[in-house]
């Protein structure tokens, strides 16, 4: 599909010379701020994980590591594959998208078989033996690929995606998408929905595309909503969204209680292990979609501003990084991972927040659980591997 | 730092470059809302959302304390708890119910084994229309509905709660009465707490688990404070399924102290009996209706024992009571068993008021070395005044006139008292001689016993008089013009009579006139005493002429005997009277069981072990027989005890209430075996040996068993 490369290999060339001095000046050219960055969250997240999961009996933290030790293993494993992912030239990458993009197709396929498992009311788990993953958080990183490639590689003589390539890359949204809903997972559906729309604005699309396509984000949420075509449960999640307290212990206990967690912690937050909220379990899924309480319980306004903070840096960074690039392909790369972290980020935190609904997104880099760990470090790993290279042209 | 990367004039670049920078200010100002919202929600809000955290995790437990027990002045508990199972549901729960509870109810009632038609009744609040059983409390207590369940039924309605949402299986302390069914009307009883009084008691809310009780008359009311402790509260932090993860704070319940009376069991099981036998011996010559035997300590004015018949089980009151029970006791065909007679009833005293008579005539001029006329009648302001039995005794020392009940005399003392305030028509302010001696012995007003709805009897005078013609008048004066047409139906010759008395009533109805005044000398008329009133005045006469505030209620001990708060007592007065009149009164009364109108009730009782000093009476009223007292005190020359017993149509005093009286002092002083003073055989087992009260109080040892004192 892609073999079209604009961009001079005299990168990968020089590379080749030699490779201890050239490993240097690519570590010299990494982001060390995003990467701190994330590390930083990494750190709070595995704190706050374990917090999460404490037996919440008053005991000693140190004897139920249980689940941090799984997270930090996640987070290792994730890690490395992130640090290759960098060091890998994009262009090599971006090779190899439409194989991650058809696999990850096929394993949300399989996810319906049954070798899927249902896990929260949703089919997303593939589980082998001990193993067990969540195919459409690799499905993220197959979409960004594979859209980097059509949208930014215009075919010979054109200079930005035409009417053709968009309708080429509404098709290839709309696998995923279909196979994410079929689960149904309302929230992955959503970030798929939010990476699609993020590129294709930036991508130089004709106007009308960018302008219609944004139209029919927002209709289809809207028409989504209006014409019942969710569960009953969601749509009582957005009612309740409206008032929390209207129905204390139905549909908006989630939301209550993580207003609650949230609101009790106050400025300097209960002191970590501490929240009488989390260890009393009162918010579900708190090591996971509802971490954020945690950190608003425990870490207090403080902690959880901070939590904010960082990752307007990663955004921010991701973001410049896309500015650095001259090439189409790299920049709708960084803008589809800012436009998949961005979004998730805003849901999720909002989601505590008592702002957005209750669609069970994780938080990224911070919250437990190891694919889509993996899949946030394959993004970074995206990113950090483009600003390594494409600045050294200058 | 970096060259332009791209051709500037392509599009797609130059939009790029627009849009990621219109990107990042899109998170920022995202970002921004969202770190708003978080300041929001913790700076602001944050004592809002740490109070519902507080709510959230936080389960607060109220402790019930254990109530203390009423203690008899050895030890011997009167009152004491006894731990049962108790079955009860949540009204609003069940009610809220798609069936209103109906097959929780049903499912209850195969469990319990009783029909669901009472479950369904005992699921009702009471009120004016609902008749018992219904549930007397709070909708916002549990409500009871089987009370001592077996524990093992209790164990499976607990085990099984999701098939009895709302029902609760639970321990709980009920009284218990261990010496019987004694003195029910001075005990009392408890009830559940009714809305009105949690509103009205704002000590009561914090203190209430939900199926507590609160003592509703006798001591259980009014030493409710003391006997009901203070509650616990335990603050317990709990998770999202209500599971107990730590205990937050403890505030131990603190267990309510233990009342000690100066009730004696075996002087109150003596009284009741011999109250009920002597009752059972007038008849069926009288009705003997109702009766009442006090025995007082002279020394303090406290209760030693204090029978009131008839009498009920206070146990009744456990659990839900049914209607029948309840408009039984309540109904007047049984003899309304609530009312203590001892110190809610008021009769006329008759001869036994005599004592202040005499002191009121004494402190008026009248010589007690004298002799005064005792003919056996007198004719006063035109009309014919009787003595009791008709005959007369010729002229008589006031001592005599005490010992022989001579009427006339104070016939007298009451006419020529009533002339020297004027008669009928009297000059300036009324000394009212007779009626103020009287307010002196403490009639005419509540004794201020330690009990609940005491009456104050009535001492009439002039002003009286006047205040009850005002009320009365309007209808006296219907009634003299219109007559009795309903009555006249039947007997015209008693309607013509009424319409003649009603006629005069409206006429001259607030005179104090001569008739009255002379009945009144004798404690006849409108006079009226309660026996508690009785006993305290014989009882200061006993003592030298110190009136005290009776007492039930000794002191208060906390359950673990770390505290004692003895109840001191009361001195309300003294009788106005000279001790010389006193000590005259004394003898006088000394003298009565030996020669006078006491003496066939005491006929061979050892009086020189202990010599009883008493007087009779007998006291008529209209269209009733005649009823019965006897009022006392003993020993003579070192007064411990005054005893009065009072039979309402019981028939005359020396035939009916002195020979109880006999009885009572017989148990107190083990003299019942006794045949006559020279038996040295030592007859039965003295109730307080040593013949006296017991002045030290039982221990209560720090593991909480009572010491009972021993003599």
């Amino acid at each position: 599909m892609s073999t079209h490369t604009g961009a001079p290999l005299s990168g990968r060339r020089t590379g080749f010379g030699s490779g201890a001095v050239m490993a240097a000046g690519a570590a010299r050219r990494l982001d060390w701020v995003l990467i701190v960055s994330v590390a930083v969250l990494c750190a709070i997240g595995s704190l706050l994980v374990w917090s999460a999961t404490l037996p919440g009996d008053g005991g000693d933290p140190m004897d139920s590591t249980g689940h941090l030790r799984r997270h930090l293993a996640h987070l290792a494993v994730a890690w490395v594959a992130c640090l290759v992912v960098a060091s890998v030239d994009f262009r090599t990458v971006r090779a190899y998208a439409p194989i991650v993009y058809v696999a990850t197709a096929v394993a949300l396929v399989l996810v319906l078989t049954p070798l899927g498992a249902v896990i929260n009311g949703s089919r997303g788990w593939i589980v082998v033996g001990a193993f067990q993953f969540q195919p459409s958080e690799l499905a993220k990183v197959g979409l960004v690929l594979v859209l980097a490639t059509l949208l930014g590689e215009p075919r010979d003589g054109e200079s930005r995606p035409m009417t053709r390539d968009v309708l080429f890359c509404l098709l290839v949204l709309a696998v995923p998408l279909a196979l994410v809903m079929l689960q149904p997972d309302l929230g992955t559906t959503l970030v798929l929905g939010a990476i699609f729309l993020g590129m294709l604005t930036l991508s130089g699309a004709p106007f009308v595309w960018v302008a219609g396509m944004l139209a029919c984000g927002v209709a289809a949420v809207f028409c989504v909503f209006w014409f019942d075509l969710l569960e009953p449960y969601q749509l009582d999640r957005l009612a309740t969204l409206v008032d929390p307290s209207a129905d204390p212990q139905g549909a908006g206990y989630n939301s209550n209680q993580a207003l609650i967690a949230v609101g009790s912690g106050g400025f300097n937050g209960t002191g970590l292990f501490q929240g009488e909220q989390t260890h009393g379990r009162f918010v579900p899924e708190q090591h996971t979609d509802f971490i954020f309480t945690v950190a608003g319980e425990e870490l207090g306004f403080a902690g959880a501003a901070l939590v904010i903070a960082l990752f307007a840096v990663v955004l921010w960074r991701i973001l410049r990084i896309a500015l650095g690039c001259d090439q189409p392909y790299p920049r709708l790369l960084c803008v589809g991972v800012a436009a998949w972290f961005g979004f998730q980020t805003f849901i999720n935190i909002g989601m505590g927040l008592g702002v957005m609904p209750v669609t069970g997104l994780p938080l990224p880099f911070v919250s437990y659980g190891g694919t889509a760990i993996m899949a946030n470090m394959l993004g970074l790993g995206l990113v950090l591997g483009i600003n390594s290279r494409d600045r050294g042209f200058e | 730092m970096r060259k332009p990367p791209f051709d500037p004039t392509l599009p797609g670049p130059r939009l790029g470059r627009a849009g990621l920078i219109t990107a990042q200010v899109l998170v920022l100002v995202l970002f921004a809302v969202l770190t708003a919202r978080l300041w929001y929600l913790q700076v602001p809000m944050s004592d809002h959302y740490r109070d519902l955290a507080v709510a959230n995790h936080h389960q607060q437990l109220i402790v019930p304390a254990t109530r203390g027990q009423i203690l008899d002045a050895t030890g011997r508990p009167l009152v004491n708890n006894r731990t049962e199972l108790v079955v009860s549901a949540d009204y609003h729960e069940l009610m809220g119910m798609e069936d209103s509870g109906e097959k929780v109810l049903t499912d209850l009632s195969e469990v319990l084994d009783v029909p669901v038609r009472e479950l369904h009744q005992r699921m009702r609040l009471c009120g004016p229309e609902v008749e018992r059983p219904c549930w007397p409390g709070s909708p916002y207590q549990p409500v009871t509905l089987a009370e001592d369940v077996e524990p093992s039924i209790a164990l499976q309605i607990m085990e099984s709660a999701d098939d009895f949402p709302g029902v609760t299986a639970q321990a709980h302390a009920v009284r218990e009465y261990p010496y019987g069914a004694h003195a029910g009307q001075i005990l009392g009883y408890l009830q559940p707490v009714t809305q009105e009084e949690l509103d009205a008691r704002e000590e009561l809310r914090t203190q209430f688990t939900g199926i507590d009780q609160v003592g509703r008359d006798g001591l259980e009311a009014v030493y409710d404070a003391e006997l009901r402790g203070t509650a616990g509260l335990r603050t317990l932090g709990v998770n999202n399924h209500g599971e107990v993860m730590d205990v937050i704070s403890d505030r131990l319940p603190v267990a309510g102290s233990h009342l000690v009376t100066h009730l004696d069991v075996g002087v109150q099981k003596i009284a009741e009996e011999a109250l009920k036998e002597g009752m059972e011996a007038a008849r069926p010559r009288y009705r003997a209706d109702s009766g009442a035997a006090i025995v007082m300590d002279v020394r303090n004015g406290g209760i030693v024992a204090m029978a009131s018949l008839p009498t009920y089980d206070p146990g009744v009151w456990q659990g839900g009571i049914d209607q029948e029970t309840f408009d039984e006791m309540l109904s007047e065909e049984a003899g309304e068993p609530m009312l203590s007679r001892a110190v809610q009833g008021q009769y006329p005293p008759g001869s036994t008021f005599k004592i202040s008579s005499l002191s009121a005539a004494v402190e008026n001029g009248f010589s007690l070395r004298s002799t005064y006329a005792c003919p056996g009648s007198v004719n006063i302001a035109g009309q014919n005044y009787q003595n009791y039995a008709g005959g007369g005794h010729g002229a008589l020392s006031l001592h005599q006139a005490i010992v022989v009940s001579c009427n006339t005399i104070f016939y007298n003392f009451g006419y020529q008292l009533w002339l020297k305030d004027g008669g009928l028509r009297p000059e300036g302010e009324p000394t009212e001689a007779m009626a103020t001696m009287a307010r002196g012995y403490g009639f005419g007003a509540p004794t201020g016993i330690d009990l609940p709805y005491e009456t104050g009897g009535r001492i009439p005078d002039r002003e009286w008089k006047r205040t009850f013609w005002a009320q009365t008048r309007e209808n006296n004066c219907y009634r003299g013009e219109h007559g009795y047409p309903e009555v006249a139906e039947t007997n015209p010759s008693h309607a013509s009579y009424l319409k003649r008395l009603a006629h005069e009533q409206c006429v001259e109805g607030f005179e104090w006139r001569a008739g009255e005044a002379v009945n009144f000398a004798i404690g006849q008329g409108d006079v009226l005493v309660s026996p508690l009133q009785l006993t305290r005045a014989y009882a200061a006469i006993a003592n030298g002429g110190t009136l005290y505030e009776p007492r039930v209620a000794k002191a208060l001990v906390a359950a673990d005997g770390s505290s004692v708060e003895e109840i001191e007592p009361v001195v309300a007065g003294r009788v106005p009277v000279k001790d010389e009149t006193i000590e005259y009164l004394q003898k006088a009364l000394t003298e009565v069981t030996k020669s006078g109108t006491g003496r066939g009730a005491f006929a061979e009782f050892p009086q020189d072990d202990v010599s009883i000093a008493g007087k009779t009476g007998s006291a008529d009223a209209q269209e009733r027989q005649v009823s019965s007292w006897f009022a006392s005190y003993a020993p003579a020359d070192d007064p411990q005890f005054a005893v009065v017993v009072f039979v309402s149509q019981g028939g005359t005093g020396g035939e009916t209430s002195a020979p109880i009286a006999r009885k009572i002092y017989e148990g107190i002083y083990g003299f019942s075996g006794k045949k006559d003073k020279d038996d040295d055989s030592g007859g039965g087992e003295p109730a307080l040996p040593g013949g006296k009260p017991y002045s030290e109080l039982p221990v209560v040892r720090s593991d909480g068993s009572i010491e009972v004192l021993d003599r």
